[in-house]
């Protein structure tokens, strides 16, 4: 894991004085709340509909059990004893009240956190694989180019006023986890036939009132020139992007307006530009390289016969690591997912004893590591398949070992209603009712992998294009509406979800769920997932389900 | 409305205008200014790589944020500092509140139209951080360097 040192340190200590300061002169009355805003803004602090909410930045999800324990405290001593992870692999506390953010934020410092860039025109907390540095098959551990990229885009002199938001995504690894076809800027390491590693440079996914998928603008970026090609992206478009409508100022309506120009464009600056100042120079590349060395793995059989035993005796268990646990590069090692998403609870909420519960576990099963998953979701990245049992054991206890990762019940939801002003309808309230629906853990393996995601409104925050049925809350004459869009997907084969028609009431819903899941059930060939039916068979026949006497169900 | 300056030698306030000051826009109506001090004054949609030849004639540059909101001064700044070698002044003009200034400071601004009574407020952001990340058109040591060089000396 990346350990600040002690230039880190003073940058986020004098962010959090400087916010002070601004929290001090808004109390005083120095500053009215318009001009304050900005200034919240620029650090993660929202007005929602109650109160304010803090959104507090997990770099590319990478947590120690030390800052588990500190976020824990923080919902305790300041919130009411509960977070949400988001789905940007960052944590927000919805219910801190104004004069105590200073503290939380000195709090964060003294483990190496802070809220910096967690909103506001600027560039975001960079999300990447939770799996980096576990899974197999990855060309490098995409934390370091994540790291290189957060230090570079803190506090950027140029780039803290574009158009728009702005969020970039790293894999290293052919298996997308980190849906980096739908952010401003996907970067995808790989090696060339010469056996030279680089990146492929998407840019222009994005979700929101005008889903896109990114287009590649560079097919292979050499690595060394990461940040001076970044600097060249950013400055078209902090220069060309549309300034006149919110609505279409990110960076994909530059890029779909004309893709040959934009790349023109950037091709242009960057080779104006000063790479060798630009850049990071190797010697800074390898100290954060050395960051994430590979934990000191034993050397072990793949086979575990602990692991075997405890299966065979315990169906429940059996279920879980079925479900939860992946397959980990090193022999004798799992990769653990941990479901945030029991059934009939808000999705992504975690209590103040579940992250001390799982700060637990990190630290005596997983080399002191977990992630934040943008799907909402923990990781524990190294576990021994000795030792998950015993891990499970311990979720278990905490009410974290809900057996459901990918399936039907490990919905994505937005805030929605209950907590964001911008919602037309709620989106936790029908999470829980189409989880109970599918509570039945037989039913759920049977329906296999199926990605439901929700949002309360057009701006998309629960990514509903890119589920393989999205749920989208409209507004109909002050009365909560759901439109159900179809073929989503935030992967490797991503796609925008097509609406299907007229919206359902919110009793409606799980109805109309139910009908897709089971003409799913009915057509599907072996192994296919509702996805693949659904691109096999086109959308027609889902959409005659979903509206056959709608009225009646 | 005062202009803060900074140089080597610190920070400095004072009311004095700058001496005549013309537009690109009439600069390009063949508008030339005669002898002495002059500042040109170039809207920020404006794409400043292309301006070289012109501001060379100019001992200040004078660019423009309609909001705070609008960054795009922040890279024409850049361009003319770190591509164009522009060393005469460049002045903020607009929205210039001070919880941005070190940005425009970073960015390669070194005189900014404030308002009158708004100096302390500007004089602590200026001074609010003592370290940077990136590489960029002030005089700062980027982190990665002073890294290197406490390597080095170890
Ligand atoms: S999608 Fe809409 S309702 Fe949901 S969190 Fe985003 S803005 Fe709020």
């Amino acid at each position: 894991m990346y350990r600040y040192d002690q230039y880190d340190e003073t940058l986020v200590k004098e962010r959090a004085a400087e916010f002070r300061g601004q929290v001090a002169r808004r109390l005083s009355g120095d500053l009215s709340e318009e001009e304050f805003k900005p200034l919240r803004l620029m650090n993660g602090l929202y007005l929602q509909l109650h109160a304010y909410m803090l959104r507090i930045a997990i770099p590319y999800g990478s947590l120690s059990s030390a800052q588990l324990r500190r976020l824990a405290h923080i919902a305790r001593k300041y919130d009411k004893g509960y977070g949400h992870f988001t789905t940007r692999q960052n944590i927000q506390f919805n219910w801190p009240a104004l004069i105590d953010v200073p503290d939380i934020l000195d709090d964060l410092a003294e483990v190496s956190m802070h809220a910096i860039q967690t909103s506001g025109n600027c560039i975001r907390n960079i999300t990447s694989d939770p799996y980096a540095g576990a899974a197999a098959g990855e060309v490098d551990d995409p934390r370091i180019w994540s790291e290189v990229i957060r230090q570079w885009s803190s506090l950027h002199p140029e780039f803290s006023f574009l158009p728009r938001k702005f969020k970039i995504a790293v894999t290293a690894s052919e298996e997308d986890r980190a849906a980096i076809k739908v952010h401003d800027i996907g970067l995808k390491l790989y090696r060339n036939e010469k056996g030279d590693r680089g990146f492929e440079v998407l840019v222009g996914g994005g979700l929101g009132r005008t889903p896109y998928i990114a287009e590649t603008v560079r097919k292979f970026l050499p690595e060394k020139h990461l940040l001076s090609y970044l600097e060249a992206i950013l400055r078209v478009y902090n220069q060309h992007g549309r300034r006149d409508n919110k609505y279409k100022a990110r960076i994909k309506i530059l890029v779909a307006a004309d893709v040959e120009d934009f790349r023109r464009q950037v091709d242009e600056e960057w080779l104006k530009s000063d790479r060798e100042r630009l850049d990071a120079p190797l010697s800074e590349l390898l100290r954060i390289r050395r960051h994430f060395a590979p934990p000191r793995f034993e050397t072990l059989d793949d086979e575990s016969a602990a692991l075997a035993a405890a299966r065979g005796e315990y169906g429940e268990f059996d279920r879980w690591v079925a479900t939860n646990a992946r397959p980990h590069r090193q022999a004798g090692y799992a990769i653990v997912n941990i479901s945030l998403k029991p059934i009939g609870k808000p999705p992504g909420d975690i209590a103040a004893d579940q992250m001390e519960a799982v700060a637990e576990l990190c630290e005596r099963y997983s080399f002191d590591e977990a992630r934040a998953t943008h799907e909402q979701n923990l990781v524990l990245p190294h576990v021994k398949k000795d030792d998950l049992f015993a891990v499970w054991r311990g979720l278990d206890d905490a009410g974290l070992a809900t057996a459901n990762i990918g399936l039907i019940s490990d919905i994505i939801a937005c805030p929605g209603l209950d907590y964001c002003d911008l919602a037309n309808a709620r989106s936790i309230p029908v999470a829980q009712k189409i989880a109970e629906r599918f509570a039945d853990p037989d039913e759920a393996a049977d329906i296999g992998e199926l990605k439901i995601k929700i949002s309360g409104c057009i701006n998309a925050c629960g990514h509903h294009h890119a589920g393989h049925i999205g749920i989208l809350g409209v507004d109909k004459k002050g009365d909560e509406f759901y439109q159900i869009t179809l073929g989503g997907s935030g992967a490797d084969d991503a796609s925008i979800g097509a609406i299907t028609g007229r919206g359902f009431a919110s009793g409606e819903v799980v109805g109309a769920i139910s009908r897709l899941v089971e003409f799913y059930k009915e057509n599907r060939k072996t192994g296919e997932r509702f996805l693949d039916a659904y691109r096999r068979l086109g959308p027609d026949p889902f959409k005659e389900v979903l509206y056959v006497d709608a009225s009646t169900v | 409305m005062s202009t803060l300056r900074l140089s080597d030698a610190g920070i400095a306030i004072d009311d004095r205008s700058y001496g005549e000051e013309i537009t690109l826009e009439s600069w390009r109506d063949g508008v030339r200014p005669e002898a002495g001090r002059f500042a040109i004054s170039i809207p920020n949609t404006e794409d400043v790589d292309a301006l070289g030849e012109i501001v060379r004639f100019f001992s200040a540059v004078i660019l423009d944020f309609p909001s705070f909101q609008d960054g795009r001064a922040y890279s024409q700044a850049r361009i003319l500092r770190e591509r164009l070698n522009f060393t005469g002044e460049i002045r903020a003009r607009g929205a210039v509140l001070c919880d941005q200034v070190l940005f425009m400071a970073r960015a390669g601004f070194d005189a900014f139209e404030i308002g009158a009574g708004d100096a302390d407020g500007f004089r602590r952001a200026l001074s609010a951080y003592s370290v940077f990340y990136q590489p960029a058109a002030d005089s700062s040591v980027p982190i990665r360097d002073l890294r290197a060089a406490k390597r080095a000396a170890a």
